[in-house]
């Protein structure tokens, strides 16, 4: 950690923690995080940096991100994930499992967080449910656990065995685990490509119901109250997906749920002539999905937004499309896509905050997601009023699949610091 | 003769033609028939041009019917059948088309299995792409020849009511079929089990019908599907005999329709399911003309193509 002060001036200061939405100037100094009204003196410090018309935020926390090490180093690495998430304002990620070996033994946890000392974000592994992602013996949970695992997920696929599940919430219970389910009920999907729909009919492609997801989300949701233990939707993106889980919510079941942006942003449309950047699964969806979404988002019904940044060189794209892998990356265009919501008046900034670091923060069991006491001195500094276009010379992840690509935007992070370390800087 | 030009470098989707662009191929189609009939069947229209076919998939008809256009105008033609086990070799798709652009091809016909690799190619070479069908998008070529055929034995198009009966979801015919008649002022209607009815089907252009009966009502052209016996892991109906019962063109189907209704299949037929023989071989099947005028269309798409006028 840096032992020199730094004094960020002038920003308007949001940490819905604190229920902090004010213009001030913050000091981080030795860790310690503290807040300065505009009419209090500012104390001196080693490095200053005037911040007005900036937002200063919690570090964000993307709690749902493929890194490929081990296994497809070629698409990205810890290190490499990592750059691209303190480029998009994320202080910390979290890691899903589905590597070559998978993250389904304490060992592996163990090597994930020794190369995460090299990278500039905070890495937070995800175990996996099953062993080997194999889905028929629960993996340790409690080494995992003890290693560093701060959640437990078989994502990239579903855990078909409904029994499985079932085990495994209850096994949970143990170690006080988070378990993250990709809600999908396969069977439906065979060789499904995109949604299912009339624009499935009109391309020609193998098409993925929406009632896929929502048979999954229902059994999960239905096996979380079941057996009590904390569950995490992953990547919700359907309508009735969203009402199941609001409905979950008002019963008071144990559940959370994340959206990705794709999902407010893009409909099946963007797939446009078999445009493999926006295949990923769970499919982009129509525009009543997209509004339930935001509506979803609004209300509270999903907690979390987080990317499902999930790289792939034009080796698994550049393919026919029901041959191309799932999935786009997200770290470095999630803030921008996110400010949208917050122009649209659909979510406050707050909201955004509480979306994007507070409330994963939470469900993790991790530091941050909060300024002051316990902040961890990671923070994100945002210009809601600054344009670009991101292009793929601008991408910072090693893999360049995004369907952003030359997007204008006007909002972006500008400014990362990891345990009071600047470590992305576009002021 | 009309002075529409036509405009496009590639034919991978009727959705890019316009009523015009349908119109001059028919015409030119018509005009390179008359070839077809001399005995001498050559001309030196595509002299020096060069023309491969590309065919991830096993097809007979379309794969002859595109070389003999090609010979008949002239082309030096290249037939290359590929496997898509290829891809599992290493060699992508696109790898496969560059290596062949370094022939120099003019015009490169692709039939695959997957829908959509006609844009594909075209976005990664330079040479003109003919989609010679594509997984379940489309088959353009096939839908011309069908208007063209059509058009010959009712003299146009805009008005009919055209019946398509089959396994809509995973046919290309009928998807092409469906755009290009119901551009020329055509009314689509389609049945079939419903589980070969795909969502939507309305957007694209066509009325779906639960009955046959209802679907062939009054209609002036039937078109039956080629029916695939089997589709791995998708339980889509219970045995060709309730198939060949429920959903099979017969003598009693086309009672419903125009007494003078055209009977058509894009080929090869399973006589006796998608169609009875007696309706297959009578006097209201047009479907061997559907071969011969597969050869006019495509000469007359690969003369457009390469920048040929509408006065053929
Ligand atoms: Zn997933």
């Amino acid at each position: 950690m840096s032992q020199e002060s730094l004094l960020l001036k002038n920003a308007r200061v949001i940490d819905p923690f604190s229920k902090t939405d004010a213009i001030g100037s913050v000091l981080v100094n030795k860790g310690e995080v503290s807040f300065f009204s505009q009419d209090q003196e500012l104390p001196t410090a080693s490095q200053e940096i005037e911040l007005s018309g900036k937002w200063l935020v919690p570090g964000l926390i993307d709690m749902h991100v493929h890194l490929r090490e081990p296994g497809e180093e070629y698409k990205e690495t810890i290190v490499s994930g990592a750059k691209a998430a303190v480029a998009g304002g994320f202080t910390a990620i979290a890691c899903m499992p589905n590597t070559t070996p998978p993250t389904d033994n304490q060992q592996a946890v163990t090597l994930i967080l020794q190369k995460a000392a090299q990278a500039d974000a905070k890495i937070y592994p995800v175990g996996t449910i099953s062993k080997g992602i194999q889905g028929s013996e629960i993996a340790e949970f409690g080494e995992m656990q003890e290693a560093g695992a701060v959640a437990f997920s078989d994502d990239g696929r579903p855990v078909s065995n409904s029994q499985l599940m079932r085990r495994a919430m209850e096994y949970g219970l143990n170690y006080g685990a988070t378990l993250i389910s990709h809600s999908e009920e396969l069977s439906l999907c065979h060789k499904g490509a995109m949604n299912e729909g009339n624009w499935s009919t009109r391309l020609g492609l193998r098409g993925i119901p929406r009632a896929a997801e929502e048979i999954a989300v229902y059994r999960d949701l239905a096996l979380a109250n079941y057996t009590g233990c904390p569950l995490h939707l992953a990547h919700i993106s359907t309508k009735e997906s969203v009402s199941l889980i609001r409905r979950a919510k008002k019963k008071g079941w144990p559940v959370t749920s994340e959206t990705a942006p794709h999902y407010f942003s893009l409909t099946e449309e963007a797939i446009g002539q078999y445009d493999t950047y926006a295949k990923m699964n769970p499919p982009l969806r129509t525009q009543e999905d997209v509004d339930a979404i935001k509506e979803g988002l609004k209300d509270g019904t999903i907690d979390v937004i987080a990317t499902d940044h999930a790289p792939h060189s034009d080796l698994e794209k550049t393919l026919e499309f029901d041959m191309a892998a799932n999935g786009i990356i997200g770290l470095e265009t999630a803030v921008s896509l996110t400010l949208n919501l917050v122009r649209e008046e659909i979510i406050s900034a707050a909201k955004m905050v509480e979306l994007l670091s507070m409330n994963p923060a939470k469900i993790l069991g991790v530091d941050g997601g909060k300024l002051f006491e316990g902040g961890a001195a990671d923070i994100t500094v945002i210009d809601p009023e600054r344009t670009y276009t991101y292009t793929r010379e601008n991408v910072v992840s090693k893999s360049k699949n995004s369907p952003f690509l030359d997007w204008d935007f006007t909002g972006k992070s500008v400014l990362t610091i990891v345990a009071g370390r600047v470590v992305f800087n576009d002021l | 003769m009309t002075t529409h030009r036509f405009q496009h470098k590639h034919v991978i989707s009727l959705r890019d033609f316009s009523p015009e662009d349908i119109d001059l191929v028919l015409q030119v189609a018509e005009s390179f028939k008359e070839i077809s009939t001399r005995s001498i069947k050559k001309v030196p229209t595509l002299r020096g041009k060069t023309i491969i076919n590309l065919f991830f998939e096993p097809s007979t008809r379309t794969k002859l019917s595109f070389e003999i256009a090609a010979k008949r105008m002239s082309a030096d033609t290249f037939n290359i059948s590929a496997s898509t086990s290829s891809a599992k070799k290493g060699e992508s798709l696109v790898d496969t088309a560059r290596n062949l652009e370094a022939m120099n091809p003019d015009i490169i016909i692709i039939r695959h299995s997957s829908s959509g690799v006609p844009y594909l190619l075209a976005n990664n070479i330079k040479s003109s792409i003919i989609n010679a069908g594509d997984g379940t998008h489309e088959h353009p070529s096939q839908a011309l020849l069908d208007m063209m055929t059509v058009k010959e034995n009712k003299g146009t198009l805009a008005g009919l009511k055209v019946a398509i009966i089959g396994d809509i979801t995973h046919s290309r015919v009928a998807h092409s079929n469906i755009i290009g008649f119901s551009k020329m002022g055509a009314d689509v209607h389609v049945a079939g089990p419903s589980t070969l009815i795909p969502p939507g089907i309305e957007k694209i252009g066509a009325t779906p019908h639960l009955s046959i009966n209802n679907a062939v009502k009054d209609a002036d052209v039937v078109m039956a599907l080629r029916i695939q016996k089997e589709r791995q892991e998708d339980p889509l109906f219970p045995s060709l005999r309730e198939y060949a019962t429920f959903f099979g063109v017969s003598r009693k189907t086309l009672q419903f329709a125009k007494p003078d209704a055209l009977v058509m299949h894009p080929g090869p037929i399973n006589r006796g399911i998608e169609m009875t023989a007696d309706i297959a071989d009578g006097s209201q099947s047009v479907i061997l003309e559907q071969v011969t005028n597969g050869v006019a269309i495509r000469m007359a798409l690969l003369y457009l193509i390469m920048g040929g006028e509408g006065g053929a």
